[in-house]
C-alpha cells in the first residue's frame, strides 16, 4: 500500500472513530467535560486544605451515605476546632442537597463525620464546605460525577 | 479493514438493536434483578412477623374496619387493580384529595403519601383510618373491632389487649366534635392505651404491605438477556420503536434523572408543574407535609416507634425552602402504563398527555419547576409510551 493510501486510510479511520465517539457521547452523563473531581483542595482564601472522602466507595445513590471530611492548615497541620457546614446540589437541575447532612462529631486530627448525605440522581453533583475555625471563615467547592 | 473497523464501531453507537456501555449500564440499574433486599423496618417489631401479616391481610380486605361498614383499604387499593382505584382521586366515604397510589413496593419508600407525610407504611395506614372521606372511624371505634373479632389473631402477635369496656365506642382527636370530646373525657392511660392498638393495626397492615412487592416484567427479562449477553425469547425481545424509547428514557427525554433504580423512582420529591387540580384545596406538597411528619405522634420518633433513636430519615430530612414548594414523591413507573390518570390528583388523563406535559415544561401553579423542555417528534414520544408499556407486569 503506497503512504497516500496508508495516510487517506488513517483519516477515514480518524473521522469515523470520531463520528462513532460523538454519537456514543450524548447517551453518556451529561457532566460537563474537564469536571473537577480532585476529593483534596485549599479552601477559596487559601485558609484550610479540605479532603473529603466518602465512608463506603463506591459512592451509591439512593442510600443516605457518611463522609469524612477532612480539615487542616495549609502547612499540613489538623484543625480540631472547625465548625462546618455542608452545601451544594445539582448545577445542570437547579436544586439543592435533597437532604440536611450533619456534622457527627470530630473523629480527632482534623476528621469530622458528617451523615446524611443522600445523592438521588445521577449527573453532576456539587458540595460545598464551609470550614469555621482560628483562621477565619473559608469554603471548598468539590464535584461530584456520579 | 480500517474502513470496516470504522463502519462497525459507527454502527454498534447508531444501530437502533444496539445499546452502548453506559445504557447497558443503565438498564442492569433499573433492572428488577437489581432491586435490593426489603430494608427492615425497625420501628415495626412485628414487620417481618408472618403472623402479623396475615392479621393485616385480613384487616386490609374488611368492610368492618369502617364505622359504616363498607370501606376497607381493598376498596380504594383494589388488589386487582396493582391496589390502586384508577380514578383521579380516592372514593371512600367521600372524595379525598389525592389520587390512590400502587402499594407494591412502597416498603422501600422512607416517606409515604404524595407529601411524604407519613415515615413508615405502619404511620401511613393509620390516616386514612382516621379521615372522615375515607374510612371514617376513630382509634378507638378500631381498638373495639379487634377486641370484638380479632383478639386471638391479635394477642397472638402483639400481646393481651387492654381492657376497652366502658370505653366510648367512637373517640378520637381526628373525628367529629363529639368523638373528640369523648377522646379529650378519657384518662392518659386509656387514650394511650387505645395509641398503642391503633399503632399495632397499622403494624400488622404494613406487615402484610411488605410481602406486595413489584412483579417482572418484559423489560426486566429483556434486560437479563442484555446483561446476560444472549437474546431474550420472542416475545421480550423489544421492537425498533420500544428500543428507541429506551433510549429517549435513557438520554434525552431525561426521565431517568427522577425515575431511576429497580422501582423507577428516586423516593424523593420534585416540583414538576403539575396543574392544581379543580376543585380540590391548594395542595403544596412536600412543603406543607414537613409540618406533619414531624408532629405525627406515630412516627418513627413517637411513643409507639420500636426504634425511636433511629430515625435518620426525619433527622436528615430537608425542612424547609422554596424546593419543597408543590413537590410530589416521583411515582413508581412499574406498570404506570395501565394506571392511568396521573399525577397526584389524577390532573393528566393519558401517558401520552404526560409526555407532551414533560416535553413542554411551562411553569407550574407555584413553587420552581425542575422541568426544562424536551424536543420530542411524534414518533419520540410514541417511542416513549411503548417503553413504559414494557414496565407492565402480565
Amino acid at each position: 500500500m503506497s503512504r497516500n493510501t496508508k495516510l487517506i486510510g488513517v483519516a477515514v479511520m480518524l473521522a469515523v472513530l470520531a463520528a462513532a465517539a460523538f454519537f456514543a457521547m450524548r447517551f453518556f452523563v451529561t457532566a460537563p467535560d474537564g469536571l473537577d473531581l480532585s476529593r483534596s483542595r485549599a479552601t477559596a482564601a487559601g485558609l484550610y486544605r479540605v479532603t473529603i472522602a466518602p465512608e463506603l466507595e463506591p459512592i451509591e445513590r439512593g442510600p443516605l451515605l457518611a463522609f469524612i471530611v477532612t480539615v487542616a492548615t495549609p502547612d499540613g497541620q489538623p484543625v480540631s476546632d472547625a465548625t462546618i457546614t455542608i452545601g451544594g446540589g445539582m448545577p445542570q437541575h437547579g436544586h439543592g442537597l435533597p437532604t440536611r447532612p450533619q456534622v457527627a462529631g470530630h473523629l480527632g486530627e482534623g476528621r469530622y463525620r458528617i451523615e446524611g448525605l443522600r445523592f438521588n440522581m445521577p449527573g453532576w453533583w456539587v458540595l460545598e464546605i464551609g470550614i469555621d475555625a482560628g483562621a477565619g471563615s473559608d469554603e471548598a467547592v468539590f464535584n461530584l460525577s456520579l | 479493514m480500517l474502513a470496516a473497523l470504522g463502519a462497525g464501531l459507527l454502527a454498534a453507537a447508531c444501530s437502533p438493536d444496539r445499546l452502548t456501555e453506559a445504557e447497558k449500564a443503565q438498564v442492569a440499574a433499573l433492572s428488577l434483578d437489581a432491586l435490593r433486599p426489603l430494608p427492615a423496618d425497625p420501628t415495626n417489631r412485628v414487620a417481618d412477623d408472618p403472623d402479623a401479616a396475615a392479621l393485616g391481610a385480613a384487616l386490609f380486605f374488611d368492610t368492618g374496619m369502617s364505622p359504616g361498614g363498607a370501606v376497607s383499604c381493598a376498596t380504594c387499593h383494589k388488589a386487582d387493580r396493582q391496589f390502586q382505584d384508577d380514578l383521579p382521586r380516592g372514593e371512600g366515604i367521600g372524595t379525598t384529595d389525592r389520587r390512590t397510589m400502587p402499594v407494591a413496593g412502597a416498603a422501600y419508600s422512607p416517606f409515604l403519601f404524595w407529601d411524604g407525610r407519613a415515615d413508615s407504611l405502619w404511620a401511613q395506614a393509620l390516616q386514612p383510618l382516621e379521615d372522615a372521606r375515607e374510612h371514617g372511624g376513630t382509634r378507638t371505634f378500631y381498638a373495639h373491632a379487634i377486641a370484638a373479632r380479632y383478639r386471638g389473631d391479635y394477642e397472638r402477635v402483639f400481646g393481651p389487649l387492654p381492657v376497652l369496656g366502658g370505653l366510648p365506642v367512637s373517640a378520637g382527636p381526628l373525628g367529629d366534635a363529639a368523638e373528640r370530646a369523648a377522646w379529650e373525657a378519657m384518662s392518659p392511660q386509656q387514650r394511650h392505651a387505645v395509641n398503642r392498638v391503633f399503632a399495632n393495626i397499622g403494624k400488622a397492615l404494613a406487615a402484610y404491605e411488605r410481602t406486595l412487592m413489584p412483579a417482572q416484567t418484559r423489560f426486566d427479562r429483556f434486560a437479563r438477556a442484555l446483561l446476560e449477553e444472549r437474546e431474550p425469547d420472542e416475545a421480550d425481545r423489544f421492537s425498533d420503536l420500544e428500543m428507541e424509547g429506551l433510549k429517549l428514557f435513557l438520554g434525552s427525554a431525561n426521565c431517568i434523572d427522577c425515575h431511576n433504580g429497580p422501582r423507577f423512582t428516586d423516593e424523593h420529591f420534585h416540583n414538576t408543574a403539575v396543574p392544581q387540580a379543580a376543585g380540590a384545596a391548594p395542595d403544596r406538597g412536600r412543603a406543607q407535609a414537613v409540618p406533619l411528619v414531624l408532629a405525627d405522634p406515630f412516627n418513627c420518633a413517637g411513643p409507639y416507634s420500636d426504634a425511636p433513636d433511629r430515625c435518620d430519615e426525619l433527622r436528615f430530612m430537608v425542612r424547609d425552602g422554596h424546593e419543597l414548594e408543590r413537590a410530589f414523591k416521583t411515582p413508581t413507573l412499574r406498570g404506570a402504563a395501565s394506571r392511568a390518570p396521573y399525577m397526584h390528583a389524577g390532573q393528566i388523563a393519558t401517558l401520552g398527555d404526560v409526555i407532551v406535559h414533560y416535553a413542554a415544561a411551562r411553569p407550574g401553579p407555584d413553587g420552581h419547576t425542575e422541568l426544562a423542555r424536551i424536543r420530542l417528534t411524534e414518533r419520540g414520544k410514541a417511542a416513549l409510551v411503548a417503553f413504559l408499556k414494557t414496565l407492565d407486569a402480565e
